[in-house]
């Protein structure tokens, strides 16, 4: 089946975009270089197209309190107008998906979850619900762009249309830039400030495309240029960020990846919160780290991680950390008692590669809170 | 994207170029430009063996390690180490940096090897 093109697709072409196929989706891997456009990024602006992520809508009077009982974070005390991340699971703790939840009101609720999992978390949201509650799956009526960096907010106020009042961290509202009405939201994966704007489509691209060259536009004088997915990875690597499939799966519970701060046990029962409740008293029997090469090398997901001569685990993502000029990555391994200055080994292509656990994230976030 | 005359070259993107019996192995614009910056080069020892289709060397970019198969039989005599600390020479300058020199007796490989015309073909086709 062929991959599946956001409404971007021929003015990136036309922008010399190299392509690549993710999650069912043909996107920019890179228009330039990849550790140019990560560096653009840190020190000015760029420009992500993220319309291959899914939206999924849930209304209903019981709108909060069936969606709560499929999450590990507690939506019960979000404000309107605010996000919460959360990591969804199932019975045994592992994860479905982490997520956004923007919150409407009391009875709607949008969910931003990753691409590849759209129909996935639909059809488990759908079976797991109960109440006066419904989920919609939104997707293809969103185009989705991402602005990150330091000049992200002078480029954006550029294009605000109104006196709108730019919304807070992990904040959103209705704005319209250019003309447009958009949702805009103070969120992002790289760890720099910034925004995520959502745009409900029209039949044609010519929306999409007005948004996406305005904001260049708007940012040219700052640097800006568009961005593709393998600088999106470099910048959430340096930021220790999950990538689904990566540091959670149905095989990883959101213990061992580190994401206590979003797992709330003085809350109602919710899908897995007996089994994390188990792990949290007795204890991880392995945890994800964070690590920077000493030898050459670049290490890479599934790599294997040894130990005194054992295997210990095995590396989740690994790769290029340009901002500190070093090769890294995260991996999980079956020692929960790590720390950090330790020596592990990379198997690298049948070479032994010395790299050193080192305190997460590798670069500092920029979040303006 | 620059095919050089004088050139054998492999359907895996690697070009040759002989002097005697020595051959001078390395990867083609074409290739450079699919993989994007190179940040790192495997390079062979030296006194290595290789049958035709072994793996050379490894060339890694951003987002993925890519081999570097042997469009011939031979022996590693020689290595560019200048790559180890400039693995960007290849994007620079892909015809003027070597990955590694073989000596080979099997002169009739050559003849499986593709014409500059040939492999300007393949490349058409991809």
């Amino acid at each position: 089946m062929m991959d599946r093109r956001t409404p971007l697709y021929q003015v990136q072409k036309q922008m010399g975009a190299r392509f690549t196929s993710f999650g069912g989706w043909e996107l920019p891997v890179s228009y330039t270089d990849i550790i140019a456009e990560h560096q653009l990024v840190r020190t000015k602006a760029g420009l992500f197209d993220v319309s291959h992520m899914g939206e999924i809508k849930i209304t209903g009077k019981d709108a909060v309190k069936a969606l709560n009982r499929l999450i590990t974070n507690d939506l019960a005390p979000v404000p309107v107008g605010k996000i919460l991340y959360s990591p969804m699971c199932y019975e045994n703790g592992t994860v479905v998906d982490d997520i956004l939840i923007y919150k409407f009101s009391d009875e709607e609720l949008l969910l931003v979850v990753n691409a590849g999992n759209t129909q996935k978390d639909h059809e488990w949201i759908k079976s797991q619900i109960t109440g006066d509650v419904m989920a919609e799956n939104l997707s293809d009526n969103y185009a989705q762009l991402a602005l990150q960096g330091p000049e992200a907010e002078n480029i954006i106020k550029k294009i605000l249309d109104e006196d709108t009042e730019l919304p807070g961290f992990y904040r959103f509202t209705e704005a319209s830039l250019l003309g447009m009405k958009v949702l805009l939201s103070r969120t992002g994966y790289t760890g720099e400030d910034g925004f995520e704007i959502y745009l409900w489509l029209p039949d044609s691209c010519a929306e999409s495309e007005k948004l996406w060259n305005g904001i260049l536009e708007a940012g040219k004088d700052k640097g800006i240029a568009p961005i593709g997915l393998g600088a999106r990875d470099t910048l959430r690597l340096e930021a220790a960020l999950p990538l689904y499939g990566h540091e959670l799966s149905e095989n990883i519970t959101p213990l061992e990846a580190g994401l206590k701060t979003f797992i709330k046990m003085n809350k109602d029962d919710y899908i897995g919160k007996t089994t994390l409740a188990r792990q949290m008293e007795h204890g991880l029997d392995r945890k994800l780290y964070g690590f920077e090469m000493v030898d050459r090398g670049i290490p890479r997901n599934g790599y294997d991680v040894v130990k005194d001569g054992n295997k210990i685990g095995y590396v989740t993502s690994g790769g290029i950390l340009p901002s500190l000029s070093k090769n890294g990555g995260l991996a999980l391994l079956n020692n929960p008692d790590l720390q950090d200055g330790e020596t592990i080994e990379i198997l690298i292509r049948e070479r032994l590669c010395k790299a050193v656990l080192v305190q997460l994230p590798f670069y500092k976030k920029k979040y303006k809170r | 994207m620059e095919i050089r005359e004088g050139l054998y070259y492999s359907k895996d993107h690697e070009w040759v170029r002989v002097e005697g019996n020595r051959a001078y192995v390395g990867i083609t614009d074409y290739a450079q430009d699919s993989l994007g910056s190179i940040v790192y080069v495997e390079l062979p020892t030296e006194g290595k063996e290789l049958s035709k289709g072994d793996v050379l060397g490894v060339v890694e970019s951003v987002k993925a390690a890519s081999d570097i198969f042997s469009p011939i039989s031979g022996t590693v005599v020689e290595v560019n180490q200048a790559l180890a600390d400039n693995p960007e020479l290849i994007n620079e300058s892909p015809y003027e940096n070597h990955i590694a020199v073989l000596s080979f007796e099997k002169a009739d490989e050559l003849k499986e090897l593709l014409s500059p015309a040939q492999y300007e073909d393949l490349t058409k086709g991809e």
